[in-house]
């Protein structure tokens, strides 16, 4: 058992002898999984000059689109003009979602270098949102992740309801770690975990996390912790000192939670950068920028921004 | 026995080993003396954070939150919202403040609030009490707890209350020698112990010898604000090592602003070091009076949902909470600014 104490600049070392990690990777899932909550259709442009803003903040990864069927998500029916309107920055990571393998195809078509694949802890979850059980959409990501392994392009997968489902109730976390490990299994490189209604808290977050743990290594962990309920700081402080390194999140905290009328979704990006930063964490993004990121597409929307430090900072 | 050793949680594992209590390093010169407290055999956890069983929650609406609020609220309704506090299990419940009415028109109906009350057993009702005159007034009307307020800034003292921190503590002391006489306890408060509007970045040496003060002249706990909000784990870990080398960590609460979104991650932070009282305020009343139109006091609604979460034991019903919410937020005319709150009124 690590007991060193050592103390690293402005580093807090907790029991565990773990320290929190130097480096914490955000990726930015804003203009897709916020935007597509967001009841107002935005236009192309914007989408592209929102997503060049983010690049320029210095976000290494940025969920730009969804090549889903523009019937399901109309939000996402400019994904081919998106992908191809955007300016690519060296080192930047531009993932999309691919729910099958025509919409991999599309993808890739469109100059895609990353796709995503969702899978939820949830049965029922599954049925409600995509119409078939978990096994069953496993079977269908064989197809796409059959293509990208040819085609070389990574793929990173979602699990979502981690901590609890609108239907079900609680998850079992064994459950999580049986979706989580298959996806990882079939070849991708990266396991996002989402308390998809934000029901999350220290408690459940690290239970989970610890049954994850068991079956994929840390490293290939992501938490993607929604604020409906104010949890969200809290729960992606905690995953950080089990060792986790990937946050999502989704300036301006883009994205309602469509479970809870009016209430927020994503923990905005600014936030999460805010705590990053005071505990010394480094992460690449210049907050500043960031926020005139979220402060243009809250004009655009015209709707406030769901940032606390964004509000605060504006207010000064 | 103050408990200084935080409790562990068990959880899945349970290996017992031997390992060096996590707060050896920023406790003071007497805790050494004890072997037991450089190693202690407990059952260890993956991520190894020792959390207290029980939180005692300071409810602050009445007093700290309705004083931040531009809407002056009837007495009859300031009651009824701590009638309502009391239903719902708060151990703490601040009532209201003994300053004059011309600089806090909004706490004026000081003596009726305290004297309406229905005061539950075992609930304290404590009030601020700015200076002698104040704590006199409020013991004429009953009061049985009393609160000061330092700060841990110069020029915040100076532009808040008009006087350095060193005349302030004169000041409280006058008040908690009198009160030691009546046997009236007195809880401390020390201001921007994370950051100050005027000065910035506060020295945490500078929260401890404020928070030492107020100690030894008496006060039997000491909250630590983060006035405006800007504290994050890591400063708010570093403020609490230095405080905690003065005071023991049993007579500390933190008192977190959410301006910037970070009291709940900051408070999990203070309770990892092993404190176990904390302020907050229902529906989060009270903005920020530095940054306009920002949240200010943490939701005591948000706290519960992750201290319950957690398996941390309050004696606070969550729902009772959210009704009292509800109420008072009725009567401002205003939203919610507990999450909570607002998710659990509009779940499908």
């Amino acid at each position: 058992q690590d007991v060193s104490l050592s103390t690293k600049k402005n580093c807090i070392i907790y029991l565990a002898g773990q320290a929190l990690p130097e480096k914490v990777k955000i990726v930015e899932v804003g203009p897709r999984d916020g935007l597509q909550n967001e009841k107002t259709i935005v236009p192309t442009e914007t989408k592209i000059h929102l997503i060049d803003m983010l690049s320029a903040s210095g976000l290494p990864v940025i969920e730009a689109t969804s090549f889903v069927s523009p019937k399901w998500v109309p939000q996402m029916a400019d994904q081919v003009e998106v992908m191809k309107g955007i300016g690519r920055i060296p080192g930047v990571s531009y993932p999309v979602l691919t729910p099958n393998l025509k919409g991999f195809q599309a993808a890739v078509k469109a100059g895609a270098s990353e796709v995503a694949i969702f899978g939820a802890a949830s049965e029922l979850f599954s049925k409600k949102n995509i119409n078939c059980s978990v096994d069953e959409s496993l079977q269908r990501f064989n197809d796409v992740m059959k293509a990208a392994k040819e085609a070389g392009v990574p793929v990173r997968g979602y699990v979502s309801c981690v901590v609890g489902c609108p239907y079900e109730g609680k998850v079992a976390p064994e459950k999580v770690a049986y979706v989580a490990k298959r996806l990882y299994s079939m070849g991708c490189y990266e396991i996002s975990l989402g308390d998809t209604i934000g029901v999350g808290t220290p408690g459940s977050m690290i239970e989970m996390l610890e049954a994850v743990s068991k079956e994929v290594p840390i490293s290939a962990l992501a938490v993607h912790c929604h604020d409906t309920y104010g949890q969200a700081l809290a729960n992606i402080l905690v995953a950080l000192q089990m060792g986790i390194g990937v946050v999502d999140s989704s300036v301006a905290g883009l994205g309602g939670c469509p479970y809870a009328q009016g209430a927020s979704g994503n923990v905005a990006t600014e936030d999460v950068v805010y705590m990053l930063h005071g505990l010394g964490i480094q992460t690449g993004v210049d907050l500043s920028k960031l926020m005139d990121a979220g402060a243009f597409i809250c004009r655009t929307l015209n709707r406030k921004s769901n940032s606390k430090v964004a509000q605060a900072v504006c207010k000064l | 026995m103050k408990n200084l050793i935080p409790e562990k949680k068990q959880k899945t594992k349970n290996t017992l080993i031997l390992r060096i209590h996590p707060l050896w390093f920023c406790c003071s010169l007497e805790w050494y003396s004890s072997p037991l407290f450089l190693f202690d055999i407990v059952p260890q956890t993956i991520t190894g954070h020792a959390y207290p069983k029980f939180v005692k929650i300071v409810e602050v609406g009445p007093r700290d939150g309705l004083q931040n609020e531009k809407e002056i609220v009837p007495t009859g309704v300031k009651i009824q919202l701590i009638d309502m506090l009391s239903g719902a299990g708060l151990p703490v419940i601040e009532a209201t403040s003994f300053v004059s009415s011309k600089w806090v028109p909004q706490m004026a109906d000081h003596s009726d609030v305290l004297r309406g009350i229905q005061r539950a057993p075992h609930v304290q009702y404590p009030v601020l009490t700015p200076n002698l005159q104040g704590f006199q007034d409020a013991v004429a009307a009953g009061a049985t707890e009393v609160a000061v307020f330092g700060s841990a800034s110069e020029t915040f003292s100076k532009k808040n209350i008009n006087c350095s921190i060193d005349e302030s503590m004169l000041r409280f002391e006058e008040v908690i020698n009198t009160a030691r006489e009546r046997q009236i306890p007195v809880r401390g408060y020390v201001s921007c112990a994370l950051g100050c509007p005027h000065e910035g970045h506060i020295e945490p040496s500078k929260v401890a010898e404020v928070a030492k003060r107020l100690y030894e002249m008496g006060c039997y706990e000491i909250s630590l604000g983060d006035t405006i909000g800007v504290g994050t784990p890591g400063s708010m870990f570093k403020m609490l090592q230095s405080v905690m080398k003065e005071v023991p960590t049993s007579a500390l609460a933190v008192h977190c602003h959410d301006t910037y979104g970070q009291a709940l991650p900051n408070i999990l932070t203070a309770l990892q070091m092993g404190v176990c009282v904390v302020d907050s305020a229902v529906a989060g009343l009270g903005g920020c009076p530095y940054a306009q139109g920002s949240s200010g006091n943490v939701s005591t609604e948000d706290v519960l949902y992750m201290l319950h979460g957690m398996d941390i034991e309050t004696g606070v019903n969550i729902a009772k909470v959210i009704e009292a919410g509800d109420f008072i937020c009725n009567a401002l005319r205003r939203e919610t600014n507990s999450k909570v709150a607002r998710a659990k009124g509009r779940t499908l």
